[in-house]
């Protein structure tokens, strides 16, 4: 492999990463049975707050914990909506959207392009000298590989303890749940919550390393959108989430590669484009079936092992209150 | 179940106005601003004279149409999102027909309005389209529309339609003036074509949802599209009706934005300037009571309109309408549920204060029956 393809692979790894972490997040948060629309936002807002607070205090370490918190703070504005107060959580969720990405303009305004920390790449020692790979996925920032602990994490939370069965069940018949003494609504403000402070870690993993810095207008706007499409394309499941968010990265890079080719003529401004028709084209893909005949061609003893890998419904009681009464 | 008294409802539906407008005040303080100074320079920008006001008439014409377009859509239970979209590629058509057709002054605004018509609902259709035949939501195929509709117009602005004296992204040259819609008069530069246009659509769709068939299957979707669609409602070709209704409402709004008096007068990157967004928070503010829509939006309107230039007063993002008018309408939402809240919980007090009552009196056994039917 020549090491210009090495680079670029090991920046798609590095460009994926707060997708990969807000979607999971989602996932999470969807898996339990709540939808949390204001990604978009909360990505924006958490940004800007995670960049603010490391530079203030020069530590990018309190800048990702205060990022954290406005992420699950605004998760957990639409919970209360939702479970003690109910709304709706779609209309909660956009106007989150719009009001977190406009208070980030107004309250950011200062910030706007001032430099500030930055976390770099961190080789892992042996790791990262094994040929290709360790260029590719250990000679990177600390942020990616928490993103490889979040997806083995989440999986294994999620389909291996028993905390993991009680979650999913919320999100799937809460109804049982309940029956079998599950306290419903806890567990959605609980993972709602963590869901959110994940999505505040995507926001400041794009202003203290991917992106660094802050600008109006930000310049990650949009992608809370993907991330939620992503969730959708994923099914739900850790794995395929992950594989979601590389693949559209991947493939957003390359369309960055075909434009910069001197014998195509494609203008710049089309480019931009290239991200929406990847989304409405993944979510094609989910809502035709054609993922789930693709993934059945896997042999039989693989499909059985990866029956979770396969799914594409939405939990069942997504976007449903639960009441007792 | 009402028993409140009139102040003290009036006093409940204020209280969340001014709950946003202290938590404006508080993110304003925190900037380093003075927030009294800062809401006179918005009433004062919006309201000082006749001229400041027919901005804010400007302003209202397009997010009004924006805001009852959407009111047909939430009526069949759609999110339409993809409205940003249809307002720019109203704009987007207009723009064709202004800079490229030879037409008679007569007929060439009609010409541009049924262009951005055509704009918008293509816009719309092709959401409904992935919607009902493709299984894509249309919350996301509205943002992706969006952002596609955003990349047209720049594309074309610093392609096919830049100016002759060189490419920018700033905008296409400058129509002439048979293109845009006549002024009413020097000091009040509104087109009175616009707002006939608007009182027109007003009625039209207020008397569709109230009193006519498709009103009624819009109804029904919105409600409960399985159960309608087992009733005969044709729910798929419902939707799709309303999506194309919005979208040509959305367009008409979007070539306003270009082709008022005192408008751009060209069409310029992200042309609808984010009211349509905004007309989705109306629409959720009112209930989609369409009869609010105007009044509403006309406030809004003159927030949005009065804060362009704090930017240069005060230094401040002009972002600070969105944030006061979002916070509004979050705060707003919460308050209903809390009132809602509040209420079950005064049922279920005085429902178990009858059942003790009734425990201890057996003769009224009728009445606790009564009681659980309410």
């Amino acid at each position: 492999m020549s090491e210009e393809l090495i680079n670029i692979l090991a920046s798609v790894v590095a460009n994926a990463t707060p997708l990969v972490i807000a979607s999971i997040g989602e996932t999470i948060t969807e898996r339990v049975g709540v939808t949390n629309l204001s990604l978009d936002g909360s990505i924006i807002l958490s940004a800007m707050v995670g960049f603010v607070a490391a530079l203030v205090s020069g530590s990018p370490i309190l800048g990702i914990f205060a990022a954290m918190l406005v992420g699950a703070f605004v998760a957990l504005i639409i919970a209360v909506a939702d479970i003690e107060l109910r709304q709706d959580q779609v209309a909660i969720g956009f106007i989150l959207t719009l009001l977190c990405a406009d208070l980030a303009q107004f309250l950011g305004n200062s910030y706007s392009r001032v430099p500030g920390p930055q976390i770099l790449s961190t080789p892992i020692p042996i790791l990262s000298t094994i040929p290709i790979v360790g260029t590719i996925f250990f000679n990177q920032s600390v942020l990616v590989y928490i993103s490889y602990i979040l997806v083995f994490g989440t999986w294994y939370y999620l389909f291996r303890t028993r905390q993991g069965l009680a979650l999913r069940a919320v999100g799937e018949r809460p109804e049982t749940a309940f029956a079998r003494g599950t306290s419903v609504n806890r567990l959605r403000y609980l993972y709602t919550g963590v869901g959110g402070a994940l999505v505040g870690l995507a926001g400041a993993s794009y202003s203290l390393s991917v992106k660094a810095g802050w600008a109006t207008p930000p310049n990650m706007a949009g992608d809370g959108w993907i991330a939620l499409a992503i969730v959708i394309f994923g099914g739900w499941h850790p794995f395929r989430v992950v594989l979601g968010a590389y693949l559209f990265a991947g493939l957003r890079s390359l369309s960055s590669v075909i434009q910069r080719s001197p014998d195509l003529n494609i203008p710049v401004v089309l480019l931009n484009g290239v991200p929406w028709v990847l989304m409405i084209v993944t979510l094609l893909l989910v809502s035709s079936g054609a993922i789930e005949r693709l993934l059945k061609l896997l042999p039989r003893p693989v499909q059985k092992w990866s029956r979770n890998f396969l799914r594409s419904d939405p939990p069942a009681a997504l976007g449903t209150r639960f009441e007792t009464e | 179940m009402n028993t409140q008294s009139t102040p003290v409802r009036i006093g409940l539906a204020l209280l969340p106005i001014i709950v946003s407008l202290l938590i404006t005040s508080l993110l304003i303080i925190a900037v380093g601003s003075d927030p009294r100074a800062v809401f006179e320079k918005v009433w004062e920008g919006a309201l000082r004279d006749s001229r400041s006001f027919s901005g804010v008439v400007n302003f209202w014409i397009p997010f009004a149409l924006a805001g009852i377009g959407l009111i047909v859509t939430f009526t069949a239970g759609l999110w339409n999102i993809g409205v940003e979209g249809q307002i720019m590629m109203g704009a987007v058509f207009a723009t064709a027909v202004a800079l490229n057709w030879k037409l008679p002054p007569l007929l060439l605004v009609p010409a541009e309005l049924l262009a951005a018509m055509v704009g918008g609902a293509l816009w719309a259709s092709i959401v409904g389209v992935l919607k009902i035949r493709l299984g894509v939501h249309e919350i996301f195929g509205g943002v992706a529309l969006n952002a596609l509709a955003n990349v047209v117009s720049i594309f074309l602005i610093s392609g096919p339609w830049q100016p002759p004296e060189g490419g920018s992204a700033r905008g296409t040259p400058q129509f002439t003036t048979d293109a845009l819609l006549p002024s009413f008069s020097p000091d009040f530069e509104v087109s009175l074509l616009a707002l006939f246009i608007l009182a027109i659509i007003f009625v039209a769709v207020f008397f569709a949802l109230r009193g006519t068939r498709w009103g009624l299957q819009l109804k029904a979707t919105g409600k409960n599209a399985r159960s309608a669609l087992l009733l005969g409602v044709p729910t798929e070709r419902t939707a799709l009706s309303a999506l194309i209704v919005c979208g040509m409402v959305a367009g008409i709004a979007g070539s306003y934005r270009i082709l008022s008096p005192n408008g751009y007068g060209n069409l310029r990157p992200l042309v609808s300037g984010g009211i349509g967004f905004l007309a989705l928070l109306v629409v959720l503010l009112v209930s989609m009571r369409v009869l609010w829509v105007p009044l509403v939006t006309m406030i809004f309107a003159a927030i949005l309109s009065g804060s362009t230039r704090l930017k240069i007063a005060f230094g401040l993002d002009a972002s600070l309408a969105g944030v006061l008018q979002e916070t509004l309408v979050l705060v707003v939402l919460l308050f209903n549920g809390l009132r809602g809240r509040l209420e079950r919980r005064r049922q279920t007090a005085i429902a178990s204060e009858n059942i003790q009552s009734i425990t201890s009196n057996p003769s009224e056994t009728v009445s606790v029956e009564a009681a659980a039917h309410e």
